[in-house]
């Protein structure tokens, strides 16, 4: 923190001294210089930051891995002695005493270790400081040197501008590769205890009874328990429930929005509608497990169902009107790309507005309805907090929408929540289910998006 | 003269039987027209009604929660070992409970006195603590300290305990209804803003719960996800849509950006646990690895909006700035970016606003942590408003369901604040060119 607030500084004292320094050498007028003087103070600046700020992470690197070595190579004696999770808790043990936390079992060898790497620690933090500044104030001479008048320092600045931009794009495909790549390890490691075929195909899902442990019939045993079918059939039909209130109630709603309504309403209706949307999950979650579970379940009492208290209806029900506004805002979008000639030319055959909506413009649009529906039914299958809030745990393998069914959004979330252990077969599960999850989700988008594509590009 | 005016000539004889039968299927197709219009009105106006049955269940929970009975105490500050050092540390029980009995000088018995201390809240003793610390003067004389009853209590009080149940169906037995009676006939209760509520951080009791260390938990977090994704964002933004040749890369970069904004938040949750916690060894349940996680999320929402931004600045600007010699870096860092900004700023405000409300990722890298203290570094255990909500909903209690009814409250209005600033500075800022 300090090495960085002194690095900050040396940089912004290095940016004045070097635009002054270029204006001194003009002669005080700047218009004789190639670059402007502020390229010459941010000339200076990137020379200071960026090689001390590269040195810093490498050199922060090497002192970490030097001092968990010589930590093990000093007290080798004691890590042998111990098994392979307590050595990794002995070593985790001193790095907290050394940065001054408390630990569960103090022993002397703990206290020595811990005493060990603070001094270490302190060694190679002052090490790793006198490094960087040097590498920063090495930096600045050498920029402030190289200031002349003729110099091109817009260019070089720009340069690094450049690379940062091209950095920051490169950020969102980062973001992708690691969630592709964490998904996959930890989901090859899961499929190392459990089979893939057992995992998409079984029928039994109870994680809580897997077995850990060695033994000749863990495999078997965690074959029997990890089936995620009733996980997907969950799904399923709460996303099918979801929709068969979204998709009529949404469309109706863009079809009136842009056919039938008056510029007034519409100005009032379609933020009202974005309201909807804007809603955070977890408040349609509450809503769900308060006010419409209950109800539902009061009305089937009334006329002789029992309906379980976690029933899929009721998550269905609250997913799709969070899902409403989605549909209605795209197949809106969709609508209005029909071209009016179409309708004109249906008007002018006499047929009437509905006729005209039925018969013309929602076949023309049907490419994007569609589409815009699956982009529906891929937010609806990663929905997890109304779910998690107002469905159930229980995984039952069933169509019934008054029973409790589970989904794979609430089992990745109840594997995670509270387990600190990262290896289990359980935490592990949660990981795959996140894969297929994103494997669905994302190809429905993708073919949702081609479809669009396609569709705009016919009446463009 | 274009109206298709009836022609007499041809209305003959066999015609009227035609005619009568147009007629019908006309008065059939406008009936078909009139339901089709009624189905669309109808839909929006259920949407409608959705929302304002989502909004009173919400707004008629969370009233109760603003307002909390608080009885006046008469506290003996007189133990000698009650100093204004020790007064922040000091164990208030004994004195609490002696005030609250000598609330009913008539109750002796054990079974009684149970009954009276159940009337207040458990958490009493904190609250008589943390006002004498505040005016260590009190110590030595005798005060009137206004402190919370038990939630039953103010559940009753409220009027929302139904007393013609049995008792066994109910919190409050009858004796607890008659204490509690008696003091409001002497005066003794009095209803006040719940502040409690604004200023606790986390507690498994009702009365004692409050939003503060988890609006705080939400403000750290919310700031490291828009340091992280504003600027990151708004710098791709840039390049993608001023300085990218077209190419497979960035074809591909884009490709991948509008996928990245349909992928469920819960997956971005599992890359922050595998990555920040498991990989990079971050500490768990911190704003820091939450903001990061958020900000990861919120990247697509800023560069897509960012973009758009930028592409409605017109060219002219851009030529102009070329022509009198500006670089393409200048033209656009001076020039371009400036009148974008409003809408760049509108989009980081709504993508900030879904960050707000967002709960599943965070599950994820374990911001359920149960945080009695306030949080006051990024790297603190804390929780945020919409897990706060989520973990306040599972409790059964009632005043657990209004706390959580209330802290929906403060959400969306936090959220409505953000999306009418934005609105605000799109109607004040926004351009036609």
């Amino acid at each position: 923190m300090m090495v960085a607030l002194a690095l900050i500084a040396l940089a912004t004292i290095a940016y004045f001294t070097a635009r002054s320094r270029s204006v001194a050498l003009a002669g005080g007028d700047a218009s004789t210089l190639h670059s402007r003087p502020v390229y010459h103070g941010f000339y200076a600046f990137f020379w200071v930051l960026l090689p001390a700020l590269a040195i810093w992470l490498v050199a922060s690197r090497i002192a970490d891995w030097y001092i968990s070595s010589s930590l093990s190579e000093r007290f080798s004696a004691v890590i042998e002695s111990l098994s392979g999770p307590q050595a990794g808790a002995f070593i985790n043990d001193a790095m907290t005493l050394a940065s001054g936390g408390r630990i569960g079992f103090p022993d002397d060898d703990k206290i020595a270790a811990g005493e060990f790497v603070a001094g270490l620690q302190s060694a190679a933090f002052w090490l790793v400081a006198a490094l960087v500044i040097g590498v920063a104030l090495a930096g600045f001479f050498y920029a402030y040197s190289r200031i002349e008048p003729r110099k091109r320092t817009r260019q070089a600045v720009e340069r690094v501008v450049r690379y940062a931009l091209i950095a920051c794009s490169v950020v969102a495909v980062l973001t992708t590769i690691g969630i592709v790549f964490s998904l996959i390890f930890e989901s090859v490691r899961f499929f190392g205890r459990v089979s893939v075929f057992d995992f998409l195909f079984g029928y039994h899902w109870s994680p809580q009874s897997a077995f850990e442990g060695a033994g000749a019939s863990t495999a078997d045993d965690n074959s029997r328990v990890f089936g995620a079918i009733p996980l997907f059939a969950g799904t399923l039909l709460i996303t099918f429930i979801a929709m068969c209130v979204a998709a009529p109630i949404g469309l109706m709603a863009a079809i009136y929005l842009s056919d039938y309504a008056s510029a007034g309403f519409r100005k009032i209706a379609k933020p009202v509608l974005e309201i909807l949307a804007g809603v955070p999950t977890v408040v349609y979650g509450f809503f769900a497990a308060l006010t419409v579970a209950p109800a539902i379940r009061g009305w089937g009492e009334v006329i002789g169902l029992t309906v379980s208290s976690e029933s899929a209806l009721a998550a269905g029900l609250v997913m799709g009107i969070m899902i409403i506004p989605f549909v209605s805002s795209l197949s809106d979008d969709v609508i209005n790309a029909v071209p009016q000639s179409l309708r004109d030319g249906s008007a002018g055959l006499g047929a009437t507005k509905s006729e005209t909506i039925r018969k013309v413009v929602l076949p023309a649009a049907l490419p994007g309805i569609v589409s815009a529906l699956l982009l529906a039914v891929s937010r609806a299958i990663g929905e997890t907090m109304i779910v998690v809030m107002a469905a159930g745990l229980a995984a039952n393998l069933t169509i019934n929408p008054l029973e409790a069914v589970t989904t794979v959004t609430v089992q990745i979330v109840t594997l995670l929540v509270g387990d600190q252990e990262f290896d289990s077969a359980k935490t592990l599960a949660a990981f795959a289910l996140g894969l297929v999850l994103f494997i669905i989700t994302l190809a429905l988008n993708v073919v949702a998006l081609r479809v669009v594509q396609k569709y705009k590009e016919q009446y463009d | 003269m274009t109206d298709p005016a009836p022609n007499p000539a041809i209305a003959v004889g066999a015609a009227t039987d035609d005619r009568a039968a147009r007629s019908t299927r006309t008065r059939k197709r406008f009936a078909a027209e009139r339901r089709f219009r009624f189905y669309g009105l109808a839909a929006v106006l259920t949407a409608f009604g959705f929302l304002i049955l989502l909004l009173s269940t919400v707004i008629g929970n969370a009233i109760p929660a603003f307002t909390y009975n608080y009885a006046q105490l008469p506290v003996e500050l007189t133990n000698e070992k009650l100093t204004p050092e020790n007064a922040a540390e000091f164990d208030f029980r004994k004195t609490v409970h002696a005030a609250q009995l000598s609330l009913f000088p008539d109750i002796s018995d054990r079974a009684g006195r149970r009954l009276v201390r159940g009337i207040f809240s458990s958490g009493t003793p904190i609250v008589v603590r943390g006002e004498v610390a505040a005016n260590t003067d009190w110590i030595g004389t005798r005060q009137i300290i206004p402190v919370p009853v038990s939630d039953d209590a103010d559940l009753y009080l409220k009027g929302l305990v139904d007393t013609d149940l049995p008792e066994s169906q109910r919190n409050i037995s009858d004796a607890e209804i008659a204490l509690v009676d008696q003091l409001v006939e002497r005066g003794l209760i009095e209803r006040q803003f719940n502040t409690i509520f604004f200023t606790n951080g986390a507690s498994r009791e009702p009365e004692m719960a409050g939003i503060m260390g988890a609006l705080i938990g939400s403000l750290l977090t919310l700031s490291i996800t828009l340091l992280l994704s504003a600027p990151i964002g708004v710098l791709a933004a840039i390049y993608l849509e001023e300085f990218a040749p077209k190419n497979r890369l960035t074809d591909f970069i884009e490709v991948n950006i509008n996928n990245l904004a349909a992928v469920p938040s819960i997956v971005f949750g599992l890359l922050g646990l595998a990555v920040f916690l498991n990989f990079m060894e971050f500490p768990r349940s911190a704003p820091l690895v939450g903001g990061m996680v958020l900000a990861l999320m919120t990247l697509p929402t800023v560069i897509i909006a960012s973009r758009a931004a930028l592409r409605a600045v017109p060219p002219s600007i851009r030529e102009a700035a070329l022509g009198i010699g500006a670089s393409r870096i200048q033209t656009v860092f001076h020039h371009v970016l400036p009148l974008a900004m409003p809408g760049i700023l509108t989009g980081t405000i709504i993508g900030m606003a879904g960050a707000l409300g967002e709960t599943a990722p965070l599950l994820m890298i374990g911001m359920v942590a149960f945080v009695v203290d306030l949080p006051a570094a990024v790297t603190d255990p804390a929780t945020v408003l919409p897990v706060q909500i989520y973990m306040w909903a599972d409790f059964p209690e009632i005043g657990f369901q209004q706390k959580t009814a209330a802290a929906i409250v403060i959400l969306l209005l936090f959220l409505i604040a953000m999306n009418a600033i934005a609105v605000w500075l799109r109607s004040r800022f926004e351009r036609r060119w």
